[in-house]
């Protein structure tokens, strides 16, 4: 540490300690923050980011270590002790009032607006400020109204007119579009030049590289090492953040391709508006095959694994399970017949208002394992959703925490952990962007588990975006456009570009020639 | 028989039973706005109407009108401390409020009690007075000029002072809201208590302070029906008036202007019913009409229940929800 002068920092944290029941969120953890810097807090999901900066931000007290702001130390009691001293704290939900205006949202708590609300003065104020940035949002719009990116701009509006000297944005491209994506990155970098010091909580790597000056990588409640951008690289932040370099997948393997599990002949499914969107779709899926579906989200893929799980009734075509017929058969007998579904929308198909371990085993209670006639078992359900969670690497409390109160990514594995981990004998796994939103190991842990079950003879049909991720992982690849199968592919025939063509519905053998 | 004169007496009729409604749902917006829902409102009005009926007799209007907002402030302060500090169910504190009014205010205007206090203020109150039903009325005020306009004259401009300043806070009371800084402050608290706390609004004081203006106004809604209006004493007698202005903060959307136009038509309601009543035309219309403001009110409520209309006029969002800094 010797050369720096204390008063160099905006930000000194050290040693700081934070323990919530059954789990310390920071261990130890230090970190720092120069005058006019973007300064990049990388880590996985569950790393302990979030937890640091709300630390600094007052919404926890830490249980050991310092904070020192403008080089003097200080105890910051909440929110409001930390505007004070200059800092703000954008969330990933907004902390806006809907129907209040941009204005409204703006000056809230702010004296030197006067006690009468003079609106020509206040419009004029924040219009230059809205201009300085090159938005676009009016001061009389209704919050509501807005775009997630419009609210983020509200957000930094709000930090603007309170001079905040220390900005702190919690995974702020979660919410937005590529294109707002590019338009908030400048705007950080305009407030850094005019001497904002700005931490920029994420897990994606490349926003390290496009707008940070400095990375700080954590990692189990830890920061592992401070780092300039332009002295580090992908590779070495990648192990930073999970401790080992990445594991790569090379399953060139063999499958005997005699009988399918799962067979769909001429299906077509209508969606929510009553058109068709499974399209005379048909196709086999083997025994410990991974099938991979790309196609631009929206072109039948969800009506299509819906239909095979029962929850959406197909207009005409056939499913066979092992040769039996289970179209129109109870979603239930599906399940039993081994058929698990990881849905797009994992907090939509769990109750959040219900424990972990009860989440863990909705499709499972009615196992001998875990009921007998009518009372359940709740010492195997516990047994069972502990190590579930521990092999999913489910970061809660405990298992008698709502699922509500996870994170989104935890709920995902927590779904992923049901539809893989408790089914006596699971036959097909329905997957549809299952790695979506997760952090590089937990994608990377998906991906052996998919490889581990196909391995025992499980059929995998995967529904993905990630060309890389299907490419990786399928032993065939089949196009989907506008509901119709547009052609399959066969490993070691994949060409990433002839896929994209063929996803904008140009046919297999048009895009050859 | 329905002529301009039958007109100009129930439109001037409906202004005067309004201003009950009025008072009531200004006091209640407030409190609404900043997040706290007062079901006490009959309770307060009943005790108003009590004080009012007891003191004016003993001491007279002033001295009357300025015990009925120290109640008013006590009953306000009192609600505030159960719901802000004590974080309590906000329904059932209200209910109990209610109650609590309805019971007292029948006590102390029992014969017995009623002279004993009389006597207390004013060792002169002679017999008659001590064993009166009513009160003397507040002095009309009309206003020279304005009160010989036709149909527009005797509704607004031939009244007592309570009527001139119900309409005089209607004003003041919705440029506060959504004019000034205090306002804004107000609204933040009913609509998200936690970030107005962060940003420096005193969510606690602001509440206290909503619900001191809810105590006085629901109380002078009371005295201004007893003095103002109709100054005969009965047990109960505000019949659900303070019920009524809840649901009338609803049709208003939580809006004091609005609040006037509702106000005047559940009064003109009232108005319409007793002179119909009177004539003797259409033995159940009265009721029909009675009907009127609640069905309204229910409309009002399942068009509030959708998303996108309750966005638009902004339902308080914290309504109901007791806020305690974590």
């Amino acid at each position: 540490m010797g050369g720096m002068t204390e008063t160099e920092y905006l930000v000194e944290m050290r040693g700081i300690t934070k323990r919530f029941p059954n789990v310390v969120a920071n261990k130890n953890a230090s970190f720092t923050l120069r005058k006019g810097e973007v300064h990049a807090l990388l880590g996985e999901n569950g790393a302990g980011k979030s937890t640091l900066m709300n630390v600094l931000y007052g919404i926890y007290r830490p249980d050991a270590g310092e904070i020192r702001v403008y080089g003097k130390r200080v105890e910051i009691r909440g929110p409001k002790d930390a505007l004070k001293l200059g800092i703000g704290m954008v969330h990933q939900q907004f902390k806006l009032i809907p129907v209040h205006t941009v204005a409204e949202n703006v000056i809230l708590g702010l004296k030197e607006m006067g006690f009468v609300l003079d609106g020509r003065k206040i419009n004029q104020r924040l219009g230059e400020v809205i201009s300085r940035y090159g938005w676009k949002i009016s001061p009389d719009a209704r919050v509501w109204q807005l775009s997630a990116g419009e609210k983020q701009q509200v957000e930094l509006l709000k930090a603007l007119f309170r001079n905040v000297k220390i900005l702190i944005l919690d995974e702020p491209t979660s919410v937005l579009t590529p294109q707002e994506t590019v338009v908030l990155f400048q705007t950080l970098r305009t407030m850094a030049s005019q001497g904002i010091g700005i931490v920029l909580i994420t897990h994606k790597l490349e926003e390290v590289f496009s707008v940070s000056d400095r990375v700080t990588v954590m990692r189990g409640g830890e920061t592992v090492a401070t780092k300039h951008v332009r002295d580090t690289n992908i590779e070495e932040l990648v192990e930073l953040m999970i401790g080992r370099p990445l594991l790569k997948i090379a399953p060139a393997r063999q499958l005997s391709r005699e009988k399918a599990v799962l067979r769909v002949s001429d299906l077509v499914v209508l969606n929510d508006k009553g058109l068709e969107a499974v399209r005379n779709v048909s196709f086999q899926l083997f025994g410990g095959e991974i099938l991979g579906i790309a196609g631009v989200s929206g072109n039948g893929q969800q009506e299509l694994l819906e239909a095979i799980a029962g929850l959406r009734k197909p207009v005409s075509g056939k499913i066979f399970l092992d040769g039996v017929d289970i179209t129109d058969k109870h979603p239930w007998e599906i399940i039993s017949a081994g058929v698990s579904y990881i849905p797009a929308e994992a907090l939509r198909y769990s109750a959040a208002e219900m424990t972990v371990a009860e989440n863990l085993v909705l499709k499972a209670y009615r196992n001998p394992e875990f009921s007998k006639k009518i009372l359940i078992n709740w010492k195997n359900v516990a047994k069972k959703s502990m190590d579930l969670v521990q092999s999913f690497r489910i970061v809660t409390p405990s298992i008698n925490n709502k699922v509500g109160n996870l994170s989104g990514g935890n709920v995902q594995r927590l779904v992923l952990a049901r539809e893989l981990g408790t089914y006596p004998k699971l036959r097909v796994v329905l997957a549809a962007y299952p790695t979506r939103g997760l952090d590089i190991a937990s994608t990377e842990a998906i991906h052996q588990e998919f490889i581990k079950k196909s391995e025992q003879g499980v059929s995998i049909l995967l529904v993905s975006e990630e060309l890389e991720e299907l490419v990786a992982l399928c032993d065939r690849i089949m196009v989907m456009h506008r509901g119709e199968v547009v052609g399959v592919l066969e490993r070691g025939m994949y060409d990433i570009e002839e896929i994209g063509l063929m996803m904008t519905g140009v046919k297999k053998m048009e895009a050859k020639a | 028989m329905i002529g301009i004169g039958f007109v100009e007496s129930v439109l001037a009729g409906a202004v005067a039973a309004g201003t009950v409604f009025l008072l009531a749902s200004l006091g209640e917006t407030y409190a609404e706005r900043a997040g706290v829902l007062n079901l006490g409102m009959e309770g307060m009005m009943i005790m108003g109407a009590a004080v009012s009926y007891i003191f004016t007799n003993a001491l007279g209007h002033g001295a009357a009108l300025l015990t009925v907002l120290l109640v008013g402030l006590l009953m306000g302060l009192l609600h505030a401390f159960f719901t802000v500090s004590l974080k309590l169910n906000q329904v059932v504190v209200g209910l109990a409020i209610t109650i609590l009014g309805l019971g007292l205010s029948g006590l102390m205007a029992s014969s017995e009690i009623r002279g004993r206090i009389i006597l207390a203020l004013n060792p002169e109150a002679t017999r008659a007075v001590l064993a009166s039903q009513e009160a003397p009325k507040l002095p009309l005020i009309p206003i020279a000029g304005l009160k010989d306009i036709p149909v527009i004259g005797p509704m607004f401009f031939n009244h007592n002072f309570l009527v001139y300043l119900s309409l005089l806070l209607s004003f003041v009371m919705w440029f506060l809201l959504f004019r000034t800084r205090f306002g804004l402050n107000l609204r933040s608290c009913g609509e998200n208590p936690s970030m107005a706390d962060t940003l420096g609004v005193n969510v606690y004081l602001m509440r206290y302070v909503s619900m001191a203006v809810c105590g006085m106004l629901g109380c002078l809604a009371g005295a201004y029906l007893f003095i103002g209006y109709q100054p005969f004493w009965v047990e109960g007698m505000t019949q659900g008036r303070g019920f009524i202005s809840l649901a009338l903060v609803i049709l208003a959307t939580w809006n004091p202007l609005r609040a006037v136009l509702g106000a005047y038509l559940f009064g003109g309601v009232e108005a319409l019913q007793f002179r119909l009543q009177v004539l003797g035309i259409a033995a159940q219309l009265p009721y029909f009409l009675l009907m009127l403001p609640y069905a309204v009110t229910i409309v009002t409520l399942t068009m509030l229940s959708l998303e996108s209309v309750r966005k638009r006029v902004g339902v308080p969002a914290a309504l109901g929800v007791p806020y305690s800094r974590e």
